[in-house]
């Protein structure tokens, strides 16, 4: 086991790699001089100087690549000159923002989602199965943002039932129960699309597998038909809905940008975007490069999930 | 082409779906001559205007612009950027897939390396970074949203297109002389479009709600200018205030990702097969039973099958897969069922048990007495707790019949635990001490095995372990030992035959193998097109087989307990359980054919312990003594 998850950390080294050098190509899009570029309303020429110095910023841009590397490895992000504070340390603080909530929203879409499409596909074309179905097309379809304010104004306006925006109260807060009640509602709209895409593939992977061989071999056993579909039928079907959890993941953690806008989460995504917005490139950068190596590292631990549920997997 | 758009409109739901959209392009198409007011002109005396107010249908918005007039404009714009997003990301990307599928190798290597590394990105991610790099705008939006679509099509058509790049036409084009460049457009190209179109298909309601999204978040369209996206971005700051301000722009996005979502599933499933014969349906736990005449019981032997029928009824064809079928098994007695494959005895075997797929599985007539009682017509409670326990059953392939992904020595456990309370630790004594009477080495270590990890031997051993747990009175073995080696063969009979002997368990050993029947079995019975046309002791038939069809079974067995033998030396082919002559079933592939076999339905003639079907036997059982 051990040595499965070393060979996955050391196959994922040139994906890292791969990631960084896409961020730097496409940073290196932007039009102009690339110290005016990174300080935007900053640029004073002290400033131009010293920023090309820090990241050599003058030389060929094989080396400035290399220097920029170098300083992420050593856990040098560079500075953020709209908020004037270390990249990393913004960038860490709000991921863990996104985390709790992008965390919760998995968990609320992948079990959803598997029972959902598990139920739909024991029920076949009965009337909870048409049900699902006919959520899940819905889910589907909501843009989450929009889906955000209508959630704000049924149940934080209309009814009181949960806080309008934000993560903690601003007066008194700042315990669990308080943070469970701020996160309620933009931890299910995150959730809904991932919900519905794994309904659907689970209520097919389940239907595949309710046809082979050994699922008549548990029912000809007198295995009671409950047991046949979550037990015997779900864990030869999460071997294909596995790596769909991987990919929504992915959705899920890219996607809560629009739900930190709309809920004010102070999370990685609004950072972004507002980083974006001011031109602050160094916080892009160095956002986008720090949750995509998370979500790289977490694919890898999904690997290693899928590898532990199957044992035909060599590891 | 027709019957794809007859399949598509079949389904109502794309229909609708399909429609819907058809409605919003024409409008979205016509807004510049429709009689809308300006869309970019403020008036803010008219500010927040509620739905159905004086000239402005929908109301007006935080700077009393017609709303009615910028939802069109706006989805004009919306749908605009995500076709030509669409378009572009299909192009490139698909480019980028006939490339490196054509032309393989390195080529191929490199371009999908990159590919893998775009599509390890969280995908908005790398929109907003691409975004951040080339400044807000809707067609920097445009661009990044094409751009992180281009892998998804990338991958896909390379994999179409690596099977086409060495089709003999491809090759032959090569031969003609022609370059790189000219078979790529006019060899492989043609045959890529399609799947082009279904991608785009499927991904062009993505790209309409990811711009939307970008917009949203500011990063797309630039004020005055709007598209869904930004509207709904701008009315959230008088969410509370004035909802319908958002409520429009945002009802819009839905209705247009929700009809092109309908269409797009309408066009997958028009387009895949296996839906269409309806094959992905989910089998019950118990086969169908809708019978229109029921024998009375209580039936004789340990299981007396009477008159049963089984069909499967396919759209609006029926197959007749069983047809009539009587038999009965003594306490511990070996009866042989025998056929080709299709002759409907698995199907026999089966509906004992309400096993046969359901749908299309129908048990149409007849019962299975077990104890004086009808299995058939039983509940599936009570079904459930003799399956297994009182009836069990081995299957043919135990790589396919065993779960894969649970160790044999739980399954073993699990087959006794769900029929009776077992303590934990004295489940995993039994597994071991049954794994040990089927006489598998190591038996302590291999209860933790998984399927895989044995031989196919062995897991046939586990399967027989299984029908074992519960001590039976009968088993039913459906051509336990077709899919093992002919020595592997020899020992998993040979083991059966001991086990049924020391406990005085009923077989029911179905095979198309007389071989293993004369090794095997007390009795047989000779199955044919659904029906039973032979049925005798093993010794009788053997020495003097009566029905024509018997004969020609043997004669292609040349030595018995042989390897693994397909009936093909019979010419002809067994006859399509849909089209079963008036007359004797055999009657087509029959030398001894005569008018009379064709004209009637043959009946069973019996004689002795001996019974046959047909006008003209090999042997007069009747004279023949049994
Ligand atoms: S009934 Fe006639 S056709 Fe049928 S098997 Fe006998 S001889 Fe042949």
């Amino acid at each position: 086991m051990g040595g499965y998850i070393l060979k996955r950390l050391v196959s994922a080294v040139p994906v890292l790699l791969g990631i960084t050098v896409i961020v730097f190509l496409i940073m290196a899009l932007i039009p102009g001089d690339p110290a005016t570029a990174i300080l935007g309303s900053y640029a004073t020429p002290e400033n131009v100087e010293k920023i090309n110095r820090d990241l050599g910023l003058d030389k060929p841009a094989v080396a400035r690549y290399f220097i920029w590397l170098g300083n992420m490895l050593t856990g040098d992000f560079g500075r953020s000159f709209s908020l004037n504070r270390p990249v990393l340390d913004e960038v860490l603080e709000r991921f863990g923002a996104t985390l709790v909530l992008a965390g919760t929203s998995f968990v609320i879409c992948s079990v959803l989602g598997i029972v959902a499409g598990a139920v739909s596909a024991a029920r076949q074309y009965g009337l909870a199965d048409k049900a699902i179905t006919f959520a899940v097309l819905i889910g589907i379809s909501i843009p989450s943002f929009f889906l955000g304010m209508m959630m704000i104004l049924a149940f934080a306006v209309e009814r009181r039932w949960f806080p309008v925006s934000g993560m903690y109260a601003i007066y008194g807060g700042g315990d669990l129960p308080d943070l469970a009640r701020h996160l309620a509602m933009p931890a299910v709209a995150l959730a809904v699309v991932a919900t519905g895409v794994i309904a659907r593939l689970a209520r097919s992977a389940m239907l595949e597998v309710l046809r082979l061989d050994f699922i008549r071999t548990a029912r000809a056993k007198g295995v009671p038909e409950r047991r046949v579909i979550w037990h015997h039928a779900l864990k030869a079907a999460m071997v294909s809905i596995i790596p769909v959890l991987g990919i929504q993941a992915g959705f899920v953690l890219s996607g809560a940008v629009y739900i930190e806008i709309v809920f004010q989460w102070p999370g990685i995504g609004r950072m972004l975007v507002t980083a974006i917005l001011q031109r602050d490139i160094l916080l892009v950068q160095g956002g986008v490069v720090f949750v995509a190596a998370c979500y790289v590292l977490f694919n890898i631990a999904v690997d290693v999930v899928q590898s532990l549920l199957d044992p035909r997997i060599k590891t | 082409m027709t019957r794809f758009l007859w399949l598509l409109a079949r389904n109502q739901l794309a229909l609708m779906g399909g429609i819907v959209l058809v409605l919003v392009v024409l409008v979205c198409v016509l807004v510049p001559v429709l009689p809308l007011r300006p869309p970019d002109v403020t008036n803010t005396a008219d500010r927040f205007l509620a739905p159905f107010s004086d000239g402005h249908l929908l109301g007006t918005d935080h700077l009393g612009r017609d709303l009615l007039s910028r939802l069109l404009w706006g989805t004009r714009l919306s749908l605009a950027v995500g076709f030509v997003a669409a378009i572009a990301a299909a192009t490139l990307g698909s480019a980028i897939g006939i490339v490196a599928g054509y032309f393989g190798g390195r080529t191929d290597n490199i371009i999908m390396r990159g590919v893998d590394m775009l599509m390890a990105f969280p995908y908005i991610l790398l929109a907003l970074a691409i975004v951040a790099a080339l400044g807000p705008g809707l067609l920097n939006a445009l661009i990044a949203v094409a751009a992180v679509n281009i892998p998804f099509f990338a991958r896909n058509i390379r994999g179409i297109t690596v099977g086409i790049a060495h089709k003999e036409f491809v090759d032959a084009a090569r031969l003609a002389g022609k370059g790189h460049l000219a078979i790529l457009t006019t060899e492989i190209l043609p045959n890529v479009i399609p799947v082009i179109v279904i991608a785009m298909s499927t991904t062009i309601g993505w790209m309409i709600l990811e711009t939307a999204g970008l917009s949203f978040l500011g990063l797309g369209s630039q004020p005055p200018q709007a598209d869904l996206g930004s509207m709904l971005g701008e009315a959230r700051a008088a969410l509370i205030t004035n909802p319908h301000t958002s409520v429009v722009p945002g009802v819009m996005i839905f209705v247009i990702v929700i009809s092109i979502n309908l269409l797009g599933d309408g066009v997958r499933d028009a387009l895949d097969p296996r839906l269409r014969s309806g094959a992905l349906s989910r089998p019950r736990p118990a086969t169908n039973v809708r019978r229109e005449s029921v024998p009375q019981g209580p039936g004789e032997g340990v299981l007396d099958i009477r008159e049963l029928e089984t069909q499967f009824h396919v759209g609006k064809r029926i197959y007749r897969a069983v047809n009539r079928v009587s038999l009965t098994i003594a306490p511990g007695e070996c009866l042989g069922l025998i056929g080709e494959s299709g002759s409907g005895k698995s199907v026999t075997a089966l509906s004992v048990m309400g096993l046969v797929a359901s749908p299309p599985g129908v048990i149409t007539g007849g019962a299975a007495f077990h104890e004086g009682r009808d299995l058939i017509g039983a509940p599936y409670r009570d079904l459930r707790r003799l399956r297994g326990d009182r009836v069990a059953y081995i299957f043919q392939d135990p790589l396919s019949t065993l779960h894969p992904l649970i160790r044999v020595g739980e399954q073993l456990a699990e087959a006794i635990r769900v029929h009776h309370k077992v303590p934990r630790a004295e489940l995993r004594r039994r597994a071991v001490e049954l794994l040990g009477a089927v006489r598998i080495p190591n038996a302590e270590s291999r209860v933790d095995s998984y399927p895989h990890e044995m031989s196919g031997g062995m897991r046939q051993r586990v399967a027989i372990a299984m029908a074992l747990a519960n001590e039976p009175e009968v088993i039913i073995a459906d051509e336990p030992t077709t899919a093992l080696d002919v020595t592997v063969q020899a020992q998993v009979l040979s083991l059966l035959d001991d086990l049924r002997r020391e406990r005085g368990v009923a077989i029911l050993f179905i095979t198309h193998d007389f071989g293993v029947v004369a090794q095997m079995c007390d009795r047989v019975a000779v199955m044919y097109g659904g029906r039973i046309v032979e049925e005798a002791a093993t010794a009788d038939i053997l020495n003097a087989p009566a029905h024509p069809y018997t004969k020609r079974l043997m004669d292609c067995v040349p030595e018995l307990g042989g390897g693994r033998r397909k009936l093909d030396a019979i010419p002809g082919l067994p006859p399509a359980v849909d089209k079963l002559p008036p007359g004797c079933a055999f009657a087509p592939r029959c030398d001894k054919v005569r008018e009379a076999c064709r004209a009637a339905p043959v009946a069973m003639t019996r004689a002795g312990g001996r019974a046959v079907r047909c006008l003209y036997p090999e042997t007069d059982i009747a004279k023949d003594p049994a």
